[in-house]
């Protein structure tokens, strides 16, 4: 399976390919247009500021390409949230797959960034939890989030209930970092790879 | 539920982990990459690699070991030690590490702090503070270059001002290292930790201390801290990491169990 690591040039790259070797799978990090396009899976990791990210995909021009895909995708953290329509942080405009808007975690009294292993709870049915449990611990870190929408296929509690994961057509993204999540963030990866 | 966290701490000195007692006295306790891997599997929930000569040997250190153990560990993992510019924090983590902790730096040059956060987002910026006890006065200060024993020294700083000053700067993360009490097993220092918490609006992690189960169920339950971070007793097996999961559970503190 030809397996893609679209290269953002953020700091998760290599903990996201690591984690899909541990798999037993040999992805490739790149940012090339062809080898993006003829992927049988893709996944666009991200860390960091939106606006910093989108600047990124112009530069490389992969904007449009991002936008023509129609394999199985995986937008990771920054990546997911990427998806929506515009970013509250640096105020942005992003790929707009889902009419969203990610806004800052509200100050309910909890210390924030978001930030450690909280439990999701998907809606039954969705491949990409297949055989894991309501309730498993992922660990995240983020400051903005997607609130529930109609894309949302998992949600969590930090204060107020907001987006875990997401699907729209192909594009699917998690708010966690799956790479980064024991067994059951390698085993949604592993749901992810065998769609 | 966010659940709280269990940190081993690993000191790293020249390649391997060693573990001293209020910061001196260094001895070997092993390789990094099975320890991590140990560490892993038995629950942590985060790991942090102090490289602990870094800072006060001004020298660029070997961090190629941060690539190994990403390959190889599942869990978020923090590297501090001898980051002093944008770059030594991108080759980290880029090499894999999650996030990256600053300490005597940060007190050079406070504005690393703003940098760091401003390139990579305040989530991955933690920033370690070093605080010793002064009975005589009963205040809290900061000290800096506590890696070697020749320079360490006290700071201007108080430590609730220090707390301040590095969350307006954009510090994601605040690791308490409470100096009288490292290496010492006798439990966290509750009293600080209670004045600290009142002013630390981002994730709060006590380090320091902790020798009995029931040194972690105070943190959490009378300080409230998101994280307890620990080295001693997990390197020597004083503690288990599991079974001191499952003893916080059964005593309400919301936990990932593995």
């Amino acid at each position: 399976m030809n397996i893609i690591i679209i290269d953002t040039a953020c700091a998760n790259l290599a903990s996201v390919k690591y984690a899909i070797e541990r798999l037993g799978y040999q992805p490739m990090i790149t940012d090339d247009p062809d080898l993006i396009l003829k992927a049988d899976k893709l996944l666009l990791p991200g860390v960091g500021a939106a606006s910093a990210a989108m600047e990124q995909l112009a530069q490389r021009h992969l904007i449009e390409v991002i936008k023509v895909c129609t394999q199985p995708t995986l937008g990771i953290c920054l990546g997911m949230q990427l998806f929506a329509e515009h970013s509250q942080e640096g105020n942005v405009d992003t790929l707009g797959f889902i009419k969203e808007t990610i806004a800052k975690i509200p100050d309910c009294g909890l210390p924030l960034p978001h930030m450690g292993w909280n439990q999701v709870y998907p809606k039954a049915g969705n491949h990409l939890f297949r055989e894991i449990p309501d309730g498993s611990y992922f660990y995240f870190v983020h400051g903005y989030a997607l609130p529930l929408c109609s894309a949302t296929i998992a949600e969590t509690k930090y204060g107020e209930n907001f987006t875990a994961a997401v699907q729209k057509d192909n594009y699917y993204g998690v708010q966690f970092h799956p790479e980064r999540s024991g067994l059951a963030g390698a085993k949604l990866l592993k749901n992810f790879l065998e769609m | 539920m966010l659940a709280k966290r269990i940190i081993p701490c690993l000191d790293v000195r020249n390649g391997q982990v060693v573990k001293g007692v209020q910061f001196r006295n260094h001895e070997i306790i092993g390789d990094i990459v099975p320890l991590a891997k140990r560490y892993a599997i038995e629950g942590a929930d985060e790991l942090v690699f102090y490289d602990i000569t870094a800072s006060s040997d001004g020298r660029v250190v070997d961090k190629t070991w941060v690539a190994k153990v990403a390959e190889v560990i599942d869990i978020p993992f923090c590297v501090a030690g001898g980051i002093k510019t944008i770059d030594d924090a991108a080759k980290i983590l880029s090499y894999g590490a999650d996030k990256i902790s600053i300490n005597s730096p940060a007190l050079a040059d406070p504005n690393l702090i703003s940098r760091l956060a401003d390139r990579f987002g305040v989530q991955c910026v933690v920033v370690g503070i070093d605080t010793w006890h002064d009975e005589k006065t009963n205040q809290y200060h900061v000290y800096q270059y506590t890696g070697d024993e020749k320079r360490t020294v006290a700071t201007v700083w108080n430590t609730l001002d220090w707390v301040q000053e590095v969350q307006k700067h954009g510090a994601g993360e605040i690791v308490l290292n409470m100096m009288n009490q490292d290496g010492v097993k006798q439990g966290y220092d509750l009293t600080q930790l209670k004045s600290i918490r009142q002013i630390c609006k981002v994730p709060l992690i006590a380090s320091g201390g902790a020798g009995k189960m029931h040194h972690f169920l105070d943190a959490f339950k009378q300080v409230n801290v998101d994280g307890a971070l620990a080295a001693s007793v997990f390197h020597k097996q004083i503690i288990n990491i599991a079974e001191l999961k499952q003893y916080l559970a059964n005593n309400g503190v919301a936990i990932r169990l593995c």
